[in-house]
């Protein structure tokens, strides 16, 4: 309060710096013509190799003292052996829990003294280590990421530890309706024993062992299936004498290209009804297979989507929340991969209106493979190309966009061209790729809500086949802990 | 008509010497009232407009609880020259992503834009802070009531452990206290307000007086300043805006309050009141929050999740605020294990910090993990966190814009002792809520309660 008061005083003290202007209202009939948008100028890709052939990828910025380093590994959940899903990433998890001989709270004590962060990720195809630093701290937190990359001791104490925790979130799983919503949607929509459907279970848990994890750490763990993205002020010279002495000894293996089927296309309309009593909502999440990263239909793709559910103003958001007030938010997107993931449009509403929302989505569904108004067309494409700046703002955003570029090995001039790339998608190409990818007969519906008040409004659609299903037909069974 | 600008400091010197943390800025009051504060960052073409408006859900008035987070959504749906709906898809054709968000103290908006369309955000922000009220309607009221009903059903009922916070507000503050009720408001308040509540709300704290308005990127300071005059300017002053209750407020008892819900596992709250936000004692409980569960080493994570493996998690917070902050310990039991384990070894762990000081160590580490943290807030002007938005909260909650390192200052002038004196001070046994909340049916993880439990 005090501060508050102090502050009204200084208003008068240093009032003498005053001038004055002379303005009249503004015409707010319209909205301000705009100047052209200025164009991002961002510093240069700087890719270079280690004596031991390890890739590296730097973009200098030298705004803030920070530092990003992110090892990516080419392995992801697509290599999880078939009895043992979920080792890719318990893997990943256990690298900073013991390194180099130091124990997991050694490992944590110098990381968090030195205010940086290591963290550790997977996805279904790159898994990495992310160091986030401020500059002054770099070498000495590229000392410990170099211990957790290269010599992990995987100690048979922390993966027992890290096996409960992960055997409670399998359990607390059962608590989160749109946990389980994307859990059965996956399964339902790749099958259950597809690398983008499959997900771990209770008795895989309980029998990972600390050779599974060593193995699976040589099979992947390789200098020629890493590449290092840095991001922040340090210069190429610099940080190329720093990775050297960090890495430089990492050693070469032999590593098979991964492949993945293509899943098949969902040939009708099927709903599947898990139960979740006394829920409050319905979360709905619609979908069918979508298409690769690499697809030439990428761009009209995206701004598709951005119309149909991937903005504030798009279809599924205007209609199901704004005109209706069924739903805090809907939503709608792709899942681009190597080969095509999913696409989903997704929403949690009101229980009572379940099956009204349902029509909504179909109308809007069918609605987008109409012509595209111009106006509709052209916001879509400004919003996805014009707001390409926000994406690098962080040293953070900015390796992850190196992340993508490096994945899908895209072309050098990919960020320059981005803009004009998409500024260039017509109406008719959206169209075509409403066509082909949004077909509403062939989709399947997954709702988790309460069955007994929802149930009958659903059938009352005639949408097609409804399968119920219980929540442990997804999740299995709660799972059994001894203490 | 005349426009007078108050130029109150020009900081242009873009230091970032050793242990100096700076977002430097220019600061002009408009003759309405309004404050400006600009801040210039070249690093990308994007500008970041961000606005607040000082009220949030502590102003409210008993039985229209969640009002001021349902007003927020209406600043979206349009003002007399915006067509309902074009807010939003002005801003999209334009590139440019917004939000808002309300706290007890405050709601804030913000715009992020391409730097060529910063004129749009400005027409736009200026239109509904001037006027909202000519376009406003009891249908759109209704519209946005849906919606929130909804986020409510969402974010608290459909959600895990999602009562915890209005619960805890509850039963810490004493009926009537700003901080009682929950942000998004109870199901029967938000059927009860109506279109003149709106109205009254808007005309008392949506004034230009009662504002603050940020704009940080890649801007001319001077073409700015102009464009904010042309925008703003014409916009009148309100009325003298009533100021936050600052009631003082203390807990004579322990409370013990059990809730059950959906889950499947137990979970502890325990929850004191606090010293308010950037007042002595707020920064030892943040680096006391950090000390008990802030990484492996802290002392209940060290202790319940990784040495006894008797919980999936524990989380320790202060959570500060204009008049009074929240420090809450939060852990989740194992499959098996009830909250009174829990809860033994919390208080263990309390009694022991109170008995003797934190090691430098570990007072240390954590220093340096804000200390981090406050490079990190340097990187974007946009956003929720970026530095336009810390710019306005440094500037409602201080009076000075800057006061990133003042604020760095608090938490590296502070020793061991004071860390463990603030414990003593905040944390009695006597004078807090413990909240468990089971698995339906299970009454017995839950804490005893010894006492009647209000």
């Amino acid at each position: 309060m005090k501060k508050i008061f102090s502050f009204a005083i200084n208003l008068f003290v240093v009032s003498a710096f005053c001038f004055s202007i002379y303005a009249q209202s503004p015409d707010r009939t319209k909205p301000p013509q705009l100047p052209p948008p200025s164009q991002l100028k961002l510093p240069a890709v700087q890719q270079f190799q280690l004596s031991n052939g390890l890739k590296v990828v730097l973009m200098e910025k030298h705004d803030v003292p920070l530092i990003q380093l992110n090892v990516v590994v080419k392995m992801g959940s697509v290599n999880d052996p078939e009895n043992k899903v979920g080792l890719s990433n318990l893997t990943m998890d256990m690298l900073d829990e013991g390194a180099a001989g130091k124990s997991s709270l050694e490992l944590a004590d110098e990381i968090d003294f030195l205010g940086a962060r290591i963290t550790t990720n997977s996805s279904a195809h790159i898994s990495g280590i992310n160091l986030h630093t401020p500059l002054s701290k770099f070498d000495d937190a590229l000392k410990i990421m170099s211990d957790i990359v290269l010599r992990p001791d995987f100690p048979q104490k922390e993966l027992e530890r890290k096996k409960k925790e992960r055997l409670t979130s399998l359990m607390q799983m059962h608590d989160q309706p749109t946990a389980i919503a994307s859990a059965a949607f996956n399964q339902l929509l790749f099958g259950k024993e597809h690398p983008y459907g499959r997900m771990t279970n209770e008795n895989t848990i309980k029998g990972f062992a600390v050779d599974d994890l060593k193995n699976f750490y040589k099979k992947y763990f390789a200098a020629n299936n890493a590449v290092v993205i840095a991001v922040g002020a340090i210069k190429k010279d610099d940080l190329k004498k720093k990775l050297e002495s960090a890495f430089g000894k990492w050693q070469k293996g032999i590593v098979k290209e991964t492949t993945v089927r293509e899943a098949a296309q969902v040939s009708k309309r099927i709903i599947y009804l898990i139960d979740k009593p006394g829920a409050a909502q319905s979360v709905i999440s619609i979908g069918r297979i979508g298409a690769a990263r690499l697809t030439s239909d990428y761009n009209s793709i995206v701004v598709m989507n951005t119309l149909l559910g991937g903005s504030f103003t798009s279809r599924l958001n205007q209609n199901l929340r704004e005109k209706h007030g069924y739903t805090y938010g809907a939503s709608s997107r792709f899942a681009f991969r190597p080969v095509p993931g999913s696409f989903s449009a997704s929403s949690s509403v009101q229980t009572e209106v379940t099956d009204k929302a349902l029509i909504e989505f179909f109308n809007e569904l069918n609605g987008i493979r109409e012509s595209i108004p111009d106006e509709e067309l052209n916001r879509a494409k400004n919003l996805v190309a014009l707001s390409y700046p926000g994406n690098f703002q962080t040293v953070a955003e900015i390796a992850g966009q190196l992340e993508e570029f490096i994945q899908y090995n895209l072309p050098e001039k990919y960020f320059a061209g981005y803009v004009e790339k998409m500024l260039g998608v017509t109406g008719s190409d959206v169209n075509v790729a409403a066509k082909k990818y949004i077909v509403p007969d062939q989709i399947i519906i997954v709702v988790v809500g309460d069955k007994s008040k929802i149930e009958e409004g659903i059938k009352q659609l005639n949408l097609g086949e409804i399968i119920n299903l219980s929540i442990e037909d997804t999740l299995g069974k709660v799972p059994k802990m001894e203490n | 008509m005349r426009r007078v600008f108050f130029l109150l400091s020009v900081l242009c010197t873009v230091l970032s010497a050793q242990n100096q943390i700076k977002i430097p800025y220019t600061r002009y009051v408009l003759p309405n009232g309004l404050n400006v504060i600009l801040h210039e960052d070249h690093s990308t073409p994007t500008v970041s407009v961000n606005t607040w408006y000082h009220v949030g859900s502590g102003y409210e008035k008993p039985g229209r609880t969640g009002f001021a987070h349902l007003f927020e959504h209406l600043m979206f749906e349009g003002s007399k020259h915006v067509a309902e709906g074009d807010f939003d898809k002005l801003l999209e054709a334009a590139g440019g992503n917004n939000n808002g968000s309300t706290t007890t103290d405050r709601t804030n908006y913000f715009e992020d834009v391409p730097t060529n369309a910063l004129e749009l955000a400005l027409y736009l922000d200026s239109d509904r802070m001037g006027f909202l009220l000519e376009a406003m309607s009891p249908e759109k009221v209704d519209g946005q009531r849906n919606v929130v009903k909804n986020e409510r059903r969402q974010s608290y009922e459909n959600r895990p452990y999602g009562l915890a916070w209005e619960t805890l507000s509850k039963n810490l503050y004493p009926a009537g206290h700003p901080y009682s009720w929950s942000v998004i408001g109870s199901m029967e308040d938000l059927n009860a307000a109506s279109y003149e509540d709106v109205v009254e709300f808007f005309k008392t704290y949506y004034v230009p007086n009662n504002a603050s308005l940020v704009i940080a990127g890649d801007i001319n300071p001077q073409e700015t300043l102009k464009m904010v005059e042309k925008w703003f300017g014409e916009i009148p002053k309100g009325r003298p805006v009533p100021l936050l209750n600052p009631v003082s407020v203390k807990l004579y008892e322990e409370k013990i309050v059990v809730l059950e819900d959906k889950v499947q596992l137990p979970r502890l709250y325990m929850a004191w009141i606090t010293p308010p936000r950037f007042t002595p004692g707020d920064a030892e409980m943040d680096l006391l929050a950090n000390i008990l569960s802030g990484g492996k080493n802290s002392r209940l994570y060290k202790k319940l999740v990784y040495e006894l493996q008797i919980a999936q998690d524990v989380n320790v917070m202060q959570n500060s605020s204009k008049i009074a902050s929240q420090f809450m310990i939060i852990a989740t039991a194992r499959s098996g294990r009830s909250l009174e384990e829990l809860k033994k070894v919390i208080q263990e762990e309390i009694e022991k910090i109170k008995k003797e000081a934190p090691t430098q160590r570990e007072l240390q580490r954590a220093v340096n993990q804000f200390e981090a943290s406050f490079l990190d807030g340097l990187e974007s002007p946009g956003g929720f966190t970026g530095k336009a938005n810390t710019l306005n909260e440094y500037f409602y909650y201080t009076g000075n814009p800057d006061y990133a390192n003042e604020d760095l200052a608090r938490y590296k002038a502070l020793s061991p002792e004071d860390i463990q004196t603030a414990a003593q001070t905040y944390l009695p046994n006597d004078g807090r809520v413990i909240l468990s909340i089971v698995p339906k049916g299970k009454i017995d993880l839950a804490i005893n309660s010894k006492a009647e439990g209000k």
